[in-house]
């Protein structure tokens, strides 16, 4: 009898490596656009939509820029952890941490120069996004106490410690109730191109991205950032200080992480409020993967997801809810995932052996 | 604070735990079998759309509940295939499940939104220890589910500990490749584990559209599922712990409802951030303490591949 038999690659597929995420973007259009056709709408007028509303014009593309740049960065400072197999899934929480040191600057110093109080916010957020990666970077290194669930009550103590600060002690007296904090002063907001939205973050996460390709590729460090994601015990025997190097990469994964924070307040929103990210952390974690933790990649991936969230905006005017770019979202990562298999394993038609 | 508003803080403390507990008690299932999911949120959310579109348009609860087993079974299913059967990576996959269900529910959702909830579960009054004082508003004035819910985390346990499939079920979770050695289909336990571990996530979500809320909103169930996840931690993977935790996290729930009439001055904030806080500190101290009969499976998270031992 004959039956489909997985076999085990020696190597990686390169061919499959870029025709599986290629492939899972078109597979999970078309799964939504039965959806949609399912659903009475006409897909081919909603698509029209998102298109037209992502990218139809330098508006459209100005704001899929902005919505691009947080997942940029966060998608980036996650893909650093993935890559030494430390499942970060902590950026959101991270992201709110540097947002709300940021913040703090912000409203503690005042008006001033920019170029000090710019600088000061962005320190002092990748440092509180360093300390909320650090302690499960901590308590991996020490005691193997699992990283995925750490960052992730973390993200929920982090959103809180937000809400508490902006329903309570930081609330804008004028803002009639609404939670936000008073509007930064000038010099803590972030310069914009033009008339548009499109701020100095996306040059920001040009740079990261590529001092991060640098690193990674050509120094010794991030030479043993890949070793020891490949095998902590090779990593051991080779002589190199893992534990050291799992609470630096957190750190830095969730300091990056933090500037997303910062980014967007400073950016964006001008203050900090309620929600000052919605999922982009997690949204971020898709990107990276999607990117296979490749820094150009993820920059490229953000701007798509970027354009379908702004997209989902746009299609509401056609009575389709935002909730498609959602679903859409979890449907490419289904087919992604699972299309991963073939990177690891040939699939081939053998004959069954009689047992 | 009098007899009267305890007595309410603890009767709202059974229902705020239910949903929790339904939905903890089918993740531990299915990490027992060592199968992470973190689509809970997501399992949920999809359960509590099927019950409640369901029910509007039968007119029968027992059919919505019915709709909210078969919502989470399918949405577990498809983290069963992706994560068993094609050894995909569990964190990201139930990640990905979260946030589909949250587009899958608020899609069709969308024309419910703000509906009342018209078909209720009726409260059952336990004849004697309904009217005991106190006690039995608390405890014997409630819908079915609560009762259920108890019923089927209690059943887990027996499951779990006291009958070979139990065995089965921990073996695979422990140590597959032994368990395969000794003839068990490593790949059907689990995906049978995840699959109903999903069904129970549906009913909790159900629980809250049909019941707790009872009406429809977009992501109404507001990260309970990511409480259940955090719940079966803090109960370090046994269901007779989970109870005790769903009433737990369900009492501080329902607390933080009450903070400001009861003329407690701490920020709801503060209070919310417990469960996490808390599950931290579990997770933490079990693991440096390096308890054999207290800690997470073995195998919790990794793909099984035969060839690979």
């Amino acid at each position: 009898m004959l039956k489909l038999k997985l076999i085990r690659r020696e190597n990686e597929s390169t061919m499959a490596r870029l025709i599986v995420p290629v492939l899972s973007i078109i597979m999970a259009f078309g799964c939504g656009w039965i959806f949609l056709a399912l659903s009475g709408y006409l897909p081919a007028v909603v698509f029209a939509k998102m298109f037209n509303g992502a990218l139809g014009s330098p508006y459209a593309i100005s704001e899929t820029i902005v919505k691009a740049v947080p997942l940029m960065v966060a998608g980036l400072a996650i893909s650093l952890a993935f890559r030494m197999k430390l499942w970060n899934i902590g950026a959101e929480g991270q992201i709110y941490m540097g947002a709300f040191a940021a913040s703090g600057m912000a409203l503690a110093l005042g008006n001033g120069s920019p170029y000090v109080i710019i600088p000061i916010m962005m320190i002092a957020a990748f440092a509180a996004g360093a300390l909320w990666g650090l302690v499960p970077g901590l308590l991996k290194a020490y005691w193997q106490v699992n990283e995925t669930i750490i960052t992730l009550m973390l993200n929920y103590v982090a959103i809180y410690w937000v809400d508490y600060l902006v329903f309570g002690p930081w609330k804008d007296p004028n803002s009639m109730g609404f939670p936000l904090t008073p509007i930064f002063s000038p010099a803590a907001q972030l310069p914009t191109w033009g008339d548009s939205r499109v701020h100095l973050g996306l040059l920001l996460a040009g740079i990261i991205a590529i001092v991060f390709y640098l690193v990674v590729q050509y120094t010794r460090w991030g030479y043993e950032v890949r070793v020891m994601g490949e095998s902590s015990q090779a990593a051991k025997y080779a002589g190199m200080n893992v534990a050291k190097n799992i609470m630096l990469v957190m750190m830095v994964s969730g300091g990056i992480a933090g500037i997303a924070g910062m980014i967007e307040v400073a950016g964006i929103t001008h203050r900090l409020q309620q929600g000052v990210s919605p999922g982009y952390g997690y949204t971020a974690i898709i990107v990276a993967w999607l990117a296979r933790l490749n820094p150009f990649a993820i920059i490229i991936v953000a701007f798509l997801f970027g354009a379908l969230l702004v997209g989902g905006f746009a299609v509401q005017i056609v009575g389709v809810s935002f909730s498609i770019t959602q679903i859409l979202q979890g449907t490419v990562l289904f087919f992604l995932l699972a299309g991963e298999i073939f990177l690891r394993y040939r699939l081939v038609l053998a004959r069954e052996e009689a047992v | 604070m009098d007899n009267t508003a305890l007595s309410a803080l603890l009767a709202a403390t059974m229902i705020a735990g239910t949903p929790i507990l339904f939905a903890a008690a089918g993740e531990l299932l299915a990490e027992r079998s060592g199968i992470l999911n973190l689509g809970v949120e997501g399992m949920m959310l999809v359960g509590a759309a099927f019950g409640f579109i369901c029910t509007l348009s039968t007119g029968n609860h027992w059919l919505g509940l019915l709709a909210a087993l078969a919502g989470g079974g399918f949405m577990a299913s498809i983290h069963g295939l992706i994560t068993i059967t094609l050894r995909g990576n569990q964190v990201v996959s139930g990640l990905a499940l979260t946030i589909f269900g949250s587009g899958l529910s608020g899609f069709l959702g969308k024309s419910y939104q703000g509906a009342p909830m018209l078909f209720k579960f009726e409260s059952l009054h336990v004849p004697v220890l309904g009217n005991i004082p106190f006690l039995g508003p608390v405890l014997f004035r409630h819908d079915p589910m609560v009762y259920l819910c108890i019923l089927m985390a209690a059943a887990m346990w027996y499951l779990l500990y006291k009958t070979r499939w139990g065995l089965t079920i921990r073996s695979v979770g422990e140590n597959p490749q032994a368990a395969d050695a000794v003839g068990i289909n490593v790949g059907r336990v689990r995906f049978l584990c995840t699959i109903v571990g999903g069904m129970m996530a549906g009913l909790g979500g159900a629980y809250i559209s049909l019941v707790y809320a009872p009406t429809w909103q977009e992501n109404m169930t507001a990260g309970r599922g990511w409480i259940a996840v955090a719940l079966v931690i803090f109960a370090l993977w046994n269901p007779s712990r989970a109870i005790i935790g769903a009433y737990l996290f369900g009492g501080i729930e329902a607390l933080t409802f009450r903070l400001q009439t009861m003329g407690i001055h701490i920020s709801s904030f503060f209070l919310a951030m417990f469960p996490y806080i808390a599950t931290i500190v579990v997770l933490v101290l079990v693991t440096i303490r390096r308890r054999q009969d207290a800690g997470a499976p073995e195998a919790l998270g990794l793909a099984y591949d035969r060839e690979e031992r």
